[in-house]
């Protein structure tokens, strides 16, 4: 067993019936060490002596190694004699030993009725929280309309520049692209009937009620309502929220409602300008594949949208700027206090936003259909 | 656990007086600001070494450059005789497993047990397997008398304990240094005394070398075998020595005023 003096190595000899192990060479934990179960072999001693000898620097390593072979002794009904051992060494292996017995195990698993009743309790909370949370908003937004100057315009304005003016080459790209797809997924369709001018048609009503407003709030919901969450779920985490509860400053007031306004304002702009871009998007194909010109397709447009068309977009598009910041100011407040908890708040912020931004395109289009707007 | 005094071979192997950090001319600027200059000083092997000094005299920022978190403008900190600061990437890594660090706020990573946290350092870097590393793990976590708290999140312990579990996987790797910034930081004096009893104990066990940034003057006079006080007009060290000699000695009225509270009778 012997190798270079610094390794670690143990050298093994019979007396009698006892085996004697020398354990020698410097032990370190980042080292390969000998295995004992190579090392005894098939040998069955009756006892075992644990001896040192030129032993160099060492650390818990040798501590295990001697609890190792204090196991082994028990399990194999030997006797292990490690008084040769120094103080520190012997001491330091009982105390494995010891807390190895005493390990509780502290069990974060549950079963799966468990998990079923806490995830249904959970979203009965989760709906009760979040009207609890629409309501603190109005609340603080009526109370603001009497004191219209304890509102912090500089946030908002901040905000605005953030999730509006920033906000503006990932919609232009988007909603581009979105108005030449459906250009081109329409002129394949309506070339065939000799139709191509009703291209103008589909694009420009379905990006105005549709398609233009669902982008806008979509990107925002990932790129603002995520930030939003992140944001305030950092400060949470770093006892700032409470900083302002202690103060008497309620977090609603002084974080969620200038995030609000400034979302509420830009998300229709937004709604607006992705509006155009998805007409142009559409007024490209048609000129390069269609060969419309430009001016027809504008004119075409122009017949077919009217001012019920854009404003119903743009409701929407007010509704869901509502939702995206809400969204991601509840789930920043609600986040937990760790590294981990702001990444959930910041996940969890996105997908509510979207799914409530789809359910209420539902109901608006039950509701435009009932009304016949 | 035992406080014996035999002479451990962790102690025999290096010299009693070999410096295991020397640092030497070292300057620390943010910009323009010089926040620390000409800072020179060894510790040696098995000591216990406080870095002591009033609020915002760089004490933390002294740490940081010790172990690599920011690099010096001037000078160099060598471990065990190697040039720590100037190392290509291989030895840097090399030396940077010989020390541990507890950070302030312990910094355990809140994602994983304290039994995922200490295990992370022995996955890396040593070739233990699975059920080794376990004991490992349970040996680290009863030394600082944390025993069976393998499977609780940091979330779910008390400001001393997590304090403990940072010690403790500082400790993972049976580091020759450990470096400590503000043990005491956040803590109640009894839990803050019974910190400094575990830091001397590892001492005594394991004959680790201790580098202890603190301004609390109950942990400097029962631990330090020797202290250097920062001052932030000096921009370096103004005292280095033993406490009580200091309180009781020092020509510079900065270091008694410090280590007296300000005349009060320590």
């Amino acid at each position: 067993m012997s190798a270079a003096p610094t390794q670690a190595r143990v050298e093994t000899s019979l007396e009698g019936d006892r085996l004697v192990a020398v354990l020698g060479g410097v032990w370190r934990i980042t080292d390969p060490l000998p295995a004992w179960a190579a090392v005894i072999g098939d040998r069955r001693p009756r006892a075992v002596a644990v001896r040192l000898g030129e032993l160099g620097r060492w650390d818990s390593s040798l501590v295990r190694y001697v609890h190792e072979i204090e196991r082994w002794c028990r399990d194999a009904g030997a006797v292990c004699d490690v008084s040769a051992l120094p103080a520190t060494v012997r001491d330091l292996a009982a105390l494995l030993a010891q807390a190895r017995e005493t390990r509780v195990p502290f069990d974060h698993s549950h079963n799966l009725l468990a998990v079923v009743g806490v995830a249904a309790t959970g979203l009965g909370r989760q709906t009760r929280d979040f009207s609890d949370f629409i309501g603190q908003c109005t609340l603080s937004a009526l109370g603001l309309l009497r004191r219209p100057g304890r509102f912090r315009w500089r946030d908002c304005f901040t905000e605005m520049q953030q999730c509006g003016a920033m906000a503006l080459p990932i919609v232009s790209l988007i909603s581009l692209l979105v108005g030449l797809i459906m250009a081109y997924q329409a002129a394949v369709q309506l070339r065939q009937f000799g139709a191509d001018i009703f291209v103008a048609d589909l694009v420009g009503l379905a990006v105005v009620r549709e398609m233009g407003p669902m982008m806008a709030a979509v990107v925002l919901a990932g790129r603002t309502g995520a930030a939003f969450a992140a944001q305030i779920g950092n400060m949470k985490t770093g006892e700032e929220i409470d900083a302002l509860e202690t103060l008497g400053i309620a977090p609603v007031e002084f974080l969620v409602l200038p995030r609000l306004v400034a979302l509420t304002v830009m998300m229709p702009l937004l709604a607006l300008y992705a509006n155009c871009l998805g007409v142009l998007g559409g007024m490209f194909v048609s000129a390069s594949v269609l060969d419309i010109p430009p001016s027809a397709y504008w004119i075409e447009t122009q017949t077919v949208i009217d001012l019920s068309d854009v404003s119903s977009g743009l409701l929407k598009s007010l509704v869901f700027g509502i939702i995206v910041a809400t969204a991601g100011c509840l789930r920043g407040l609600q986040c937990e206090r760790s590294a981990a908890g702001v990444g959930q708040a910041a996940t969890s912020a996105v997908v509510t936003g979207i799914l409530l931004i789809i359910a209420a395109d539902a109901v608006f289009a039950v509701l435009f259909n009932v009304l016949g707007i | 656990m035992n406080t014996n005094t035999e002479p451990l071979p962790a102690a025999a192997a290096a010299g009693p007086d070999a410096p295991v950090v020397e640092v030497e001319g070292l300057e620390c600027r943010f910009g323009d600001t010089v926040v620390l200059s000409g800072v020179t000083f060894a510790v040696r092997e098995r000591e216990l070494f406080f870095v002591i000094g009033g609020s915002g005299c760089g004490k933390t920022t002294l740490l940081r450059h010790l172990v690599g978190l920011l690099k010096p403008a001037q000078g160099t900190v060598r471990y065990y005789g190697e040039d720590f600061t100037n190392a290509d990437l291989g030895a840097r890594r090399a030396l940077l497993r010989t020390f541990g660090v507890l950070y302030q706020s312990a910094a355990l990573w809140s994602s994983m047990t304290l039994g995922e946290n200490i295990a992370l350092p022995l996955e890396q870097y040593t070739p233990l397997n699975r059920r080794e590393r376990d004991e490992i793990v349970t040996l680290k976590l009863a030394q600082v008398g944390l025993a069976g708290f393998e499977d609780y999140f940091p979330a779910e312990l008390s400001g001393g304990m997590r304090k403990r579990a940072g010690l403790a996987r500082a400790l993972a790797l049976d580091p020759r240094i450990v470096f400590f910034d503000e043990p005491s930081a956040g803590l109640d004096p009894v839990t803050s005394r019974k910190l400094d009893e575990l830091v001397l104990q590892i001492r005594d066990t394991l004959g680790t070398t201790m580098v202890i940034v603190s301004h609390e003057l109950a942990s400097i006079y029962a631990l330090a075998d020797r202290v250097i006080m920062l001052d932030a007009g000096a921009h370096g060290i103004i005292a280095e020595g033993r406490p009580r000699e200091l309180a009781a000695g020092s020509g510079d009225e900065r270091v008694r005023d410090f280590l007296t509270r300000g005349g009060e009778k320590a």
